[in-house]
């Protein structure tokens, strides 16, 4: 990666809500706890620490549970709060330094955001509203409304544009919201839970639709969801937050396979399990051999064909797999019937595990499976 | 006999000490008030001359047309103006175009002064602790007690019955503003924000037209409590029906106070119907978006 990749860094951020902040901070890099320094100073910490890069182009979802800061945190790269320590630099410029005029051009131009409860103005229509941005800008009524109808044709709201958000359902409203933030032509875009409102099902419309104008134009998306499913869905990366810390960034596999602490995999296990998802969703069928079949040219040449071969020999099944050098190896085997939540920390102790479906073994699940079989799952849903 | 209580020390000395405070501040600034304090006579005296020279057809299609166009109602129109004739027939159309002009021209003050406090007070918490407890002093204290300061300043007259009539009627006014400004969805006016409007923007485009409701009910309050003063005003030389009312007292002839008191009742009620409906109307549009 090189340094032009990175658009937005996050220099050691802390956010202290409160009348005593210093006392906090220091508090706070002595060691002490979130509720210590609430308890010895009075104040709350909204953030603590927090170091990471944001990648031109990626989406890059922020996840924690209610509380634990991720709106805070959106909400310092417009700053609409101020951190209380610690630099945000976008494009290499340090925001905290750009006085009230210079804000006001960057808020207008270079970045724009959407709400979780919609934020529209309830006495505009929905032309007016999307329009919002660009007359901020200073274009012309005529310009901004051409732009407006674009937008709106974009996100399917063609000929709607007389309605007030009232008169829409909770998924349209968010349209709009989306609508509005396209329409400033921003490159960078924060979403604070911008789908949470939502039914399951428009949700998943939404996040379609997402994805599809992200593939067009290339922006810098911050999103931020309590959902894991959301995240793994729509994030090329993934930061999770607990109580204003960072606990890890990383991408969708990583979170699920290679959790940085119990926190994480607590989060990711919960999630995961509460899904019904079963390995049989997930695997794929593979050659199955007698011990005394399982000569190493048959075996090859089955392993151009498929990604593993599975040795059974009466002890327990083994498993060739593709790209594995030398003998098929002794490895772990759920049932097909298994949820996939389950096979995680089987997946963590082998690259690939043999399924089994009414006790003989058929085929082989691997993390790549798992993770794409999850990934389906959630554009299902 | 009950013991007096005991005398600490002579009052008198601090009696006089204020009162020849008072007259020290009444002789040299009360020409300046007085001054500072024209545009508001002008105001009033303007708004009574014309309501007195308008013809009483004129006044009454006036009010009408203000009554439908608020609420829609062809019973309340009509109830407007059957108030009005009978106020007429009475004999009081004078003295009631007096009240309603000593009530518009302190409502009108309240409004203009108070809706920029109210603002103001939304903006900086340090203002709100301020002026909450102030504002709640001058809802309790008595009504008569409105008007001692501004007559030793004044004497007797117009300018004073104005400035209490609009001390009087203008807490609600500031609170609903406040109140209304606050009230407004947070998340929007984040949204405004953070599309890079300018904290005036913000106000005129978003808090203001959102508070309107709230603040229209303060108003429309503030126009209550004004009527409910010009009774009390009269006393003090602002004239109108409250000042009918005070002769019935004065000279027991029950009649007098009760007629100018009936059509005291109507004026209200009047006014209430406008300034309401015209609430509801801002709270409807809002909440449906028509
Ligand atoms: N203005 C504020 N004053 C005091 N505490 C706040 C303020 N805003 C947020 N907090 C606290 O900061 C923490 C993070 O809040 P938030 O960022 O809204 O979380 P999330 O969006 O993840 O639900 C919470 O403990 C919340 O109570
Ligand atoms: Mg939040």
């Amino acid at each position: 990666m090189t340094a032009s990749d990175v658009k937005i860094q996050v220099d050691k951020v802390y956010k202290i809500f409160g009348d005593r902040p210093d006392d906090a901070i220091a508090e706070l890099r002595a060691g002490a706890q979130k509720t210590e320094v609430l308890q010895k100073t009075g104040c709350v910490v909204g953030l603590k620490d927090i170091d990471f890069s944001i990648h031109n182009g990626e989406t890059f979802v922020i996840m924690g549970l209610s509380g634990s800061g991720k709106s805070t945190l959106i909400r310092h790269f417009n700053r609409l709060i101020e951190p209380t320590a610690g630099r945000i630099l976008i494009d290499g410029r340090n925001i905290m330094e750009m006085n009230a005029g210079e804000l006001l051009a960057f808020r207008r131009n270079g970045i724009s955001m959407v709400f979780q409860r919609f934020g529209l103005l309830p006495h505009q229509t929905v032309l007016e509203n999307t329009i919002c941005g660009p007359i901020l800008q200073g274009m012309n009524r005529r310009e901004a409304v051409a732009l407006g109808m674009e937008q709106l044709e974009l996100v399917g709201l063609k000929g709607f544009e007389n309605r007030f958000p009232r008169q829409l359902s909770g998924g349209m409203q968010q349209r709009v919201g989306l609508a509005r933030a396209l329409a400033t032509k921003a490159d960078v875009l924060l979403m604070d839970e911008a789908f949470s409102a939502l039914d399951p099902l428009i949700k998943s419309d939404m996040q379609e639709q997402l994805k599809d104008i992200q593939a067009r134009l290339k922006k810098t998306i911050i999103f931020i969801t309590h959902d894991l499913d959301e995240a793994l869905h729509l994030g090329d990366r993934i930061a999770i937050l607990k109580d204003g810390e960072l606990r890890q960034v990383g991408t969708g596999e990583e979170i699920l396979f290679r959790p940085a602490d119990d926190y994480v995999e607590r989060f990711v296990r919960k999630v995961d399990l509460s899904r019904a998802m079963y390995a049989h969703e997930a695997f794929t069928k593979v050659p199955v051999l007698t011990s005394t079949e399982a000569t190493p040219e048959r075996s090859a040449a089955l392993l151009r064909e498929h990604p593993g071969v599975v040795v059974t020999n009466g002890v327990g099944p083994r498993l060739l797999a593709r790209g594995a050098t030398g003998e098929a190896i002794s490895v772990a085997s759920v049932d097909a019937g298994a949820a996939i939540g389950q096979c995680f920390p089987l997946l963590a102790a082998h690259d690939a595990i043999v399924v089994t479906e009414g006790g003989a073994a058929t085929g082989m699940l691997t993390r790549e499976m798992a993770f794409k079989a999850l990934a389906r799952s959630v554009r299902k849903a | 006999m009950a013991d007096n209580f005991p005398e600490f020390f002579d009052t008198r000395g601090l009696r006089f000490a204020i009162d020849d405070g008072f007259s020290w501040v009444v002789a040299n600034y009360g020409d300046m008030f007085e001054r500072l304090l024209m545009p508001l006579l002008k105001l009033l005296s303007g708004m009574e001359t014309f309501l007195q020279w308008l013809p009483w057809y004129v006044t009454i299609a006036a009010i009408a047309a203000l009554t439908y166009s608020a609420s829609r109602s062809l019973k309340a129109t009509a109830g407007a103006a059957i108030m009005l004739v009978f106020i007429g027939a009475l004999g009081l159309w004078n003295d009631a175009m007096a009240t309603v002009a000593l009530m518009l021209a302190a409502t009108v003050v309240a409004v203009v002064v108070g809706i920029p406090l109210g603002i103001a007070m939304a903006r900086w918490d340090g203002l709100r602790s301020m002026a909450l407890p102030l504002l709640d002093i001058m809802q309790t204290l008595p009504i008569f007690v409105y008007l001692i300061p501004f007559v030793m300043l004044f004497g007797p007259g117009k300018i004073p019955a104005i400035l209490a009539t609009v001390f009087f009627a203008i807490p609600p006014v500031i609170r609903l503003t406040d109140l209304g400004i606050r009230q407004v969805d947070s998340e929007v006016v984040e949204a405004i924000t953070a599309f890079g409007a300018t904290p005036r923007q913000k106000l005129f485009k978003v808090q203001i037209p959102l508070a309107l409701p709230t603040i229209m009910a303060g108003i429309n309050q503030t126009t209550m409590m004004a009527l409910s003063m010009v009774v009390i005003a009269s006393m003090i030389g602002a004239g109108g029906l409250g000042y009918q009312v005070l002769q019935g007292i004065q000279r027991l002839e029950v009649s007098r106070g009760l007629i100018a008191g009936i059509a005291i009742v109507f004026l209200a009620v009047i006014f209430d119907r406008i300034a309401q409906s015209y609430g509801r109307r801002a709270q409807k549009h809002l909440a449906s978006g028509e």
